[in-house]
């Protein structure tokens, strides 16, 4: 199997700051792939990279096997038509209404006809579990939890089977965060998709990640969930054997 | 082709073929829908030959079979059905349950007459326009009064945001006021000079600049650059700062967002503006004489002499008198519309543009205002 998203010897770097010095990351089908790094890591700038928002300075980022670094704007444009982004704190575009958030994709790239546009945008409305009745209200009359299930449903606008989430469970309370995983993995399972996304939530890592990318020194880290709580960096046994986290490595250990 | 339709004795026969995705949605639709179902009482799905069923391919069937099945045939697939359509089901009866959970619509609004309905619009245009009037008062009043309370207690008056204030509103609107301050008048001679020249009293165009940019243009076009400059970039600032939930913060903080975001933004304007002002009467002056030198071959100190027997003792003060309270208007609009801000990107540009519009509306009214006062004094 071809890996979904690979990056090879990343490098990006700020002035003298140096982000990304040579970071290798793949992602295969249909796996949840979760990244992790302290603050300030790059994680936010790999993911921008990633989605071609920025030029690393080297390296390559092929999506579906195609460099998407040396892609002009047109054809990055069509790469970006599969897969869908749901942004840390929603980026919903304030002045449309729920429902018009989630055809703008479809507007954008497809041919529908009105009643096909309204159908469409209603499933998935359903299908990130709100009532039909959230589909006319605007962003600002949303709850947090609200605004992260539109934000899916718009990055699911397109039937993409690559999905990108930044920080997909922060500012939730635990149950809202649980509900909210376990819709992530419903969804991953039964549409078949491939999920890459950034987490601090140790929660949600443990829930629903297969394999973990953890980024140290501009350098990524990844292994599957059991080996990488077993890998003996410094900052990944703080991470995993924290207080915060025993209890967590201690079930997985125990389930396995 | 993605679907072969084949009919036998008891009914229908669908193969499903190739990629049914969002991107084909359209021509599923429009095939799905060409195939007649009425006279079949037999519908069998063989979706096993494709290759690719998303959410919408599987909507385009899901419609597909509610329709066959409404029409009183029976629907059954080769094999399994995909499992898409399993999803979809499940996700719509998830839905009607959150349905049936959420509380029914609103009963429709009796119809009413052409007269009542004329006489709604009215009442509810003006509780609006008095509800308006209401709050821009309280903002006014509020503003007066953080303003009066910092002044007494100088602790409370934020100096280097006051500071900032002048910089960004007046030090750097120097360029473009004194550019056009110097184009206008400049203008202004151009135009007086053809017309006096035909009665020989060209010496004249002197005291029309003079009396022109002291008394009026000077103050008016310098007001109207700021009120598009400063007075937009207050309520953009106020407005995101509302939108980011900074305004928040501050009163959480326990910090009055007048004190720190509105007062020193009036004080700052109103410090920068007739500052301003002086300047622009100075490059307007300017602007005339270089005019009257370079196509009246008016000597300079001749202009000079025309524009010191010009000017009165209160000339210069009848215009300058005006900026504050035009510089009152424009940052007062501005943080009131700013903090009217809500909820979306679109109201905060319509903010802004009424800010704008607002601001430069009643530096004219006041302008003319100033006009029928200064005549009753007669100066």
């Amino acid at each position: 199997m071809d890996p979904v998203v690979q990056v090879q010897g990343l490098v990006n770097r700020f002035g003298t700051q140096v982000v990304h010095d040579g970071l290798d990351m793949q992602v295969m089908p249909d796996e949840v792939f979760g990244i992790v790094g302290g603050s300030g890591t790059g994680k936010s700038v790999l993911l921008r990279t990633i989605l071609g928002l920025q030029r690393p300075q080297a390296g390559v980022v092929r999506i579906d096997g195609h460099d998407i670094t040396q892609m002009t704007e047109a054809q990055l444009r069509i790469v970006k038509s599969h897969y869908g982004v749901s942004f840390q704190a929603g980026a919903l575009y304030s002045g449309l209404t729920v429902k018009e958030n989630i055809q703008l994709p479809m507007l954008e790239y497809l041919k529908l006809s009105e009643r096909a546009l309204d159908d469409l945008a209603l499933l998935k409305i359903c299908l990130v579990g709100l009532s039909p009745q959230a589909a006319g209200k605007y962003p600002s009359e949303l709850s947090g939890g609200m605004v992260k299930r539109v934000a899916l449903a718009r990055a699911l606008a397109l039937d993409p089977s690559l999905l990108f989430l930044d920080e997909p469970t922060s500012g939730l309370d635990p149950i809202g965060a649980a509900a909210f995983d376990d819709l992530v993995l419903y969804l991953q399972r039964e549409l078949k998709l491939t999920i890459v996304m950034i987490t601090h939530d140790l929660d949600s890592i443990f829930r629903t990640c297969n394999r973990v990318g953890v980024i140290v020194d501009g350098r990524m880290i990844s292994d599957t969930l059991e080996g990488i709580v077993d890998n003996p960096n410094p900052w990944i046994q703080e991470y995993f054997h924290g207080e915060r986290a025993r209890a967590r490595v201690e079930a997985l250990q125990h389930g396995a | 082709m993605a679907a072969e339709v084949r009919r036998s004795a008891e009914g229908l026969e669908l193969t499903l073929t190739g990629e049914w995705g969002v991107r084909e949605f359209d021509t599923l639709e429009a095939q799905l829908a060409a195939v007649d179902v009425q006279s079949a009482h037999l519908v069998r799905v063989d979706a096993q030959p494709l290759t690719k069923l998303d959410l919408a391919g599987a909507w385009a069937l899901h419609q597909f079979i509610a329709r066959a099945r409404a029409a009183g045939a029976e629907v059954s697939f080769q094999g399994a059905a995909p499992e898409q359509l399993r999803l979809l089901d499940e996700t719509l009866k998830e839905a009607e349950k959150g349905v049936e959970e959420g509380p029914p619509p609103p009963p429709p609004a009796p119809p009413h007459g052409r007269v009542m309905r004329l006489l709604i619009d009215l009442g509810v245009h003006a509780l609006h326009v008095s509800r308006n009037l209401k709050q821009g008062l309280a903002f006014l009043g509020k503003a007066s009064v953080t303003a009066l309370f910092s002044a007494a207690h100088p602790k409370h008056l934020r100096p280097t945001s006051i500071a900032r204030h002048v910089y960004d509103t007046g030090i750097t609107a120097l360029p473009i006021v004194s550019l056009i301050a110097f184009l206008i008048s400049a203008i202004i001679a151009y135009m007086s000079a053809r017309q006096l020249r035909g009665l020989g009293a060209d010496i004249y165009v002197a005291d029309l600049v003079t009396i022109g940019v002291l008394r009026e243009l000077g103050v008016l076009l310098t007001s109207i650059i700021v009120a598009g400059r400063s007075g937009s970039a207050f309520a953009a600032e106020l407005g995101s700062m509302k939108l980011n939930q900074e305004v928040d913060a501050l009163i959480a903080t326990g910090v009055d967002p007048f004190e720190v975001l509105v007062v020193p933004r009036i004080i700052g304007l109103t410090i920068a503006l007739p500052l301003l002002t002086v300047v622009a009467d100075l490059v307007g002056l300017t602007g005339g004489g270089v005019l009257c030198h370079f196509l009246l071959d008016m000597p300079f100190s001749q202009y000079i002499g025309r524009v010191n027997e010009a000017i009165s003792d209160t000339t210069f003060w009848v215009g300058i008198i005006k900026a504050p309270v035009f510089a009152l208007i424009i940052a007062a609009a501005g943080c009131y519309r700013g903090l009217q801000v809500r909820s979306s990107a679109r109201e905060l540009g319509r903010l802004v543009t009424v800010a704008v519009v607002q601001a430069i509306f009643f530096v004219i009214l006041a302008d003319a205002l100033f006009a029928v006062l200064f005549m009753e004094m007669d100066i």
